[in-house]
């Protein structure tokens, strides 16, 4: 299974088993990693999984669909690396990505 | 909160479930003990009527934790069990099981269960309804091509199961006694839209239908009667009238009800050490300015929130706007605010393209609510214009040459 590293803003690491076919947010919220709220359970309806996909990851989760670019135009502090992490599909090749969080996502 | 506090939460849904993790996620450092009738770990419900009835998801993916989480986050976890009593002087539950469990703080996550019609044959098999992963089971078995399908009740959950069984091959059939869909939570030319969305992709919706009885043949049902004297035939029938908040053991124990349990913006009912949250509770609106009942994922985990911030002593978040969500075949809507003190409203795009949005107005022009159709960015400007209550200008809200992130600037 690849491991995924999620960071807080406040730079404490969480680095978790995420499943191959399921979502990037889901690996977040399996593992209690605080800061995902995923309020919709990945129906890309409420924007609180927002991440931001570090550089050198960026080719390999793609990029962003319509809804989700009309989401992030309205979340805070969004950046040109802002993601939404229930629409990043985890693959054998995002082993050892790493993704920081936004501060006061809840 | 002291560390040798214990929690009781009764429910194990999505709130009762989210206010556990919450509770640890805030250093709630005590017992935690969740107790649900239902057979299985806190999931979510809102895929029932759409993912999971289509059989694209599974029992690990509607899991709102994965099942190690309980144990490692050290939360007693009792489902198939029900709490029957609370005794609010001795502060201690009673369950179904026999058992007698003391708490220094109760938070009732009860939710709600579907209203039943008062007609003839609602006992007859494959006559079903949708609150559970049990019942999206029986309906999911009932289900598959040409199978016919009658929907009593034109609301959300009627029409998500209606368009999840259509693209299962099945033929619907919407039953509703209003004169159009969604008339108890969504606006004239929502409703217009989506009765528009459901029959061109085969639905078959009759409005302003009572319905008489349900009829069977040898204990099993065979089609819906109608007030006009028409059967519709069917193999099952899905019943989605609305839903009846679940306050009995509260008010039994005492604690102060309306349509729900009567909470604050904290959560808390008229017991200082009882919380309610989710579809139980009877809650302030602040941006309404009123009191009423929501049923929605989003609300239930803003009260966990509330909840487990005030056992926790940690300052409350700014209260949301309610928000909904509903999908029903490539059509996703997001809903924003209520249409409280709304006199009129404002189309933005067409609804014809099944992309547009619907804006709920003051006689003044500030935004009640937003109802939004495959155009996620007016459910988001809606979002921050509702709670900023600024005045906006209408004619620019239909303008698709002004972008909603100008309107909130």
């Amino acid at each position: 299974m690849p491991q995924v590293t999620f960071i807080e803003h406040n730079g404490t690491a969480h680095t978790v088993q995420a499943v191959i076919g399921k979502s990037l947010m889901e690996a977040a919220v399996d593992n209690a990693v605080p800061g995902i709220d995923a309020d919709c359970g990945g129906a890309c309806a409420c924007a609180t999984c927002h991440v931001f996909v570090a550089p050198e990851w960026e080719a390999k989760t793609g990029t962003r669909n319509e809804a989700e670019v009309a989401m992030l135009n309205f979340a805070a502090e969004v950046k040109p690396n802002s993601r939404l992490s229930c629409q990043i599909e985890i693959t054998a090749a995002h082993d050892g990505l790493v993704v920081h969080m936004p501060d006061g996502q809840h | 909160m002291a560390e040798t506090d214990r929690v009781i939460i009764v429910g194990a849904g999505h709130g009762g479930g989210a206010v556990a993790a919450t509770l640890r996620q805030y250093g709630f450092k005590g017992a935690i003990t969740v107790i649900g009738t239902e057979p299985l770990a806190p999931y979510q419900r809102p895929p029932l009527s759409k993912a999971w009835l289509k059989g694209e998801a599974d029992a690990a993916s509607l899991a709102l934790r994965p099942p190690a989480f309980y144990a490692k986050a050290n939360i007693d976890l009792r489902l198939a069990t029900t709490v029957t009593a609370i005794d609010p002087g001795a502060k201690t539950v009673t369950t179904d099981a026999g058992d007698t469990i003391g708490y220094d703080w109760l938070i009732l996550a009860t939710g709600a269960r579907a209203r039943r019609l008062p007609i003839p044959g609602m006992e007859l098999a494959g006559v079903l309804e949708l609150r559970s992963a049990a019942d999206a089971d029986q309906l999911k078995a009932a289900l598959g091509p040409g199978k016919r399908l009658a929907v009593v009740g034109g609301g959300y959950i009627g029409l998500e199961a209606a368009a999840s069984a259509t693209a299962l091959g099945a033929i619907v059939t919407v039953i509703e006694r209003e004169n159009r869909v969604l008339a108890r939570v969504a606006s004239v030319e929502l409703s217009e839209a989506y009765q528009v969305a459901h029959r061109r992709r085969g639905v078959v919706i009759e409005l302003s239908a009572q319905v008489a009885a349900l009829e069977g043949v040898d204990g099993r049902i065979t089609g819906v009667r109608l007030g006009d004297g028409r059967l519709i035939a069917c193999d099952v029938a899905l019943v989605g009238v609305g839903a009846v908040a679940n306050i009995e053991l509260a008010q039994a124990a005492g604690i102060a009800c309306d349509l729900g349990i009567t909470v604050d913006l904290a959560a808390r009912t008229s017991d200082p050490s009882v919380f309610a949250i989710g579809d139980c509770t009877w809650r302030p609106l602040p941006h309404y300015g009123r009191d009423f009942r929501l049923e929605s994922v989003p609300n239930a985990l803003e009260q966990a929130r509330q909840a487990a911030a005030s056992i926790c002593g940690r300052a409350l978040a700014a209260p949301e706007v309610p928000w909904f969500w509903s999908d029903q075949f490539d059509l996703k809507l997001q809903i924003v605010g209520l249409n409280f003190g709304a006199t009129h409203t404002v189309v933005r795009g067409d609804p014809a393209t099944e992309s547009f949005a619907v804006f709920h107005l003051t006689d003044d022009n500030r935004l009640r609510a937003v109802e939004a159709v495959n155009m996620a960015d007016a459910f988001m400007a809606g979002r921050l214009l509702i709670a900023k209550n600024r005045e906006l200008a209408p004619a620019q809200i239909c303008d698709m040459s002004v972008a909603m992130k100008d309107l909130t600037v």
